[in-house]
């Protein structure tokens, strides 16, 4: 019973979003976007170009935390993406994608680094730095 | 065992009626499941530059090579170029023609600084000896921000095209539907943009 209402509420945001098109923006949502991106971007790019933390490795893990938080402004107020859109299978999309993204990129760094560190060591310094 | 065949019907014919209801639902839905497979590219190149993007082959560095008040600019382009396209979607949902052209207009045109300084900065590190073929961190480096840029290059095709539309057939629920898709494309560009000028350029001048 409480499956079926469900759907019917569903079939009634589908038809709203027909309606006005698909999910989209207002003037409000663009402007906050963007002052937030542009505040963001300026951030990293002042730690970098000004030394402004004591050690590389705070600023490189600052800048990266930055660049992950703008994503995610970019992705609800540039890209409009919530938990409702396409009744919930953007949203699915975009989660596969990124565990896949991640067992991508971790996957690479572990599996290359250990092979780095046993068959490179005697190797001149800078050809088996690894980041 | 008979009540569950029942709810299978219903759920069928409740599928049909909704897929016949929805078709632009449909396409944008696939347009974002081509942007995730696109993401995809883009986290392998990732993951190959974060794997070669410190074997220099006794060549220059990141801190050698990056001129990063470039980058600065670059960025702020294609954030300028988000930010109208976004009033493009704006004025295209309000039915307006001109307005909605002009900002295209705009966003097309930063692309193309986007695209230029860009390819400056290529023909600069080439010149120098620091092409694609000098170490493998410039490889993957030009491979992952060449294919950022060529994202750009057809981005900026689409948005030509579909000016040339626009002023043919106005702005219909069809236009407005593939507007909506260059718009996700354009973003996602940027949100690419924002990996690629964190990972790679702030963090290859720290040293």
């Amino acid at each position: 019973m409480s499956a079926a209402s469900h759907d019917a509420h569903d079939a009634h945001d589908h038809g709203h979003d027909h309606d006005g098109g698909a999910a989209h923006g207002t003037l409000k949502d663009y402007v906050i976007g963007f002052v937030l991106a542009v505040i963001l971007t300026a951030i990293p790019f002042w730690l970098v170009m000004g030394h402004v933390l004591p050690t590389p490795q705070m600023t490189a893990v600052a800048v990266m935390g930055l660049a992950a938080i703008q994503v995610v402004v970019h992705m609800i107020y540039f890209l409009h993406m919530n938990s409702r859109s396409e009744g919930g299978w953007s949203m699915l999309a975009l989660v596969f994608t990124l565990i896949v993204v991640v067992i991508a990129l971790a996957g690479s760094l572990w599996v290359m680094h250990n092979l780095d560190t046993h068959m490179m060591a005697p190797m001149p310094h800078d050809m088996r730095e690894v980041p | 065992m008979a009540h569950a065949q029942v709810l299978t019907e219903a759920d069928n014919t409740r599928f049909h009626l909704t897929e016949d209801h929805h078709p632009e639902n449909g396409t944008l839905l696939g347009f974002w499941i081509y942007l995730m497979s696109d993401c995809l590219i883009f986290a392998v190149l990732f993951a190959c530059y974060a794997v070669l993007g410190r074997n220099y082959a006794a060549g220059p560095s990141g801190a050698d090579l990056f001129d990063l008040p470039i980058v600065a600019v670059n960025t702020a382009l294609l954030l300028f170029s988000s930010i109208t396209y976004g009033f493009a979607m704006l004025s295209a949902q309000a039915k307006k023609v001109t307005p909605t052209l002009i900002w295209l207009a705009i966003t097309g045109l930063f692309g193309l600084g986007f695209l230029s300084l860009e390819l400056y900065e290529f023909h600069h590190l080439i010149h120098e000896g620091a092409g694609p073929q000098r170490s493998a961190f410039l490889s993957s480096f030009f491979v992952l921000v060449g294919t950022h840029g060529l994202h750009v290059t057809f981005g900026i095709i689409w948005l030509v095209t579909l000016m040339v539309q626009v002023t043919q057939r106005g702005l219909g629920v069809e236009m407005k539907r593939r507007l909506m898709c260059l718009s996700m494309f354009w973003h996602f560009l940027d949100v690419i943009w924002i990996g690629v000028f964190s990972f790679v350029y702030l963090l290859g001048v720290l040293k």
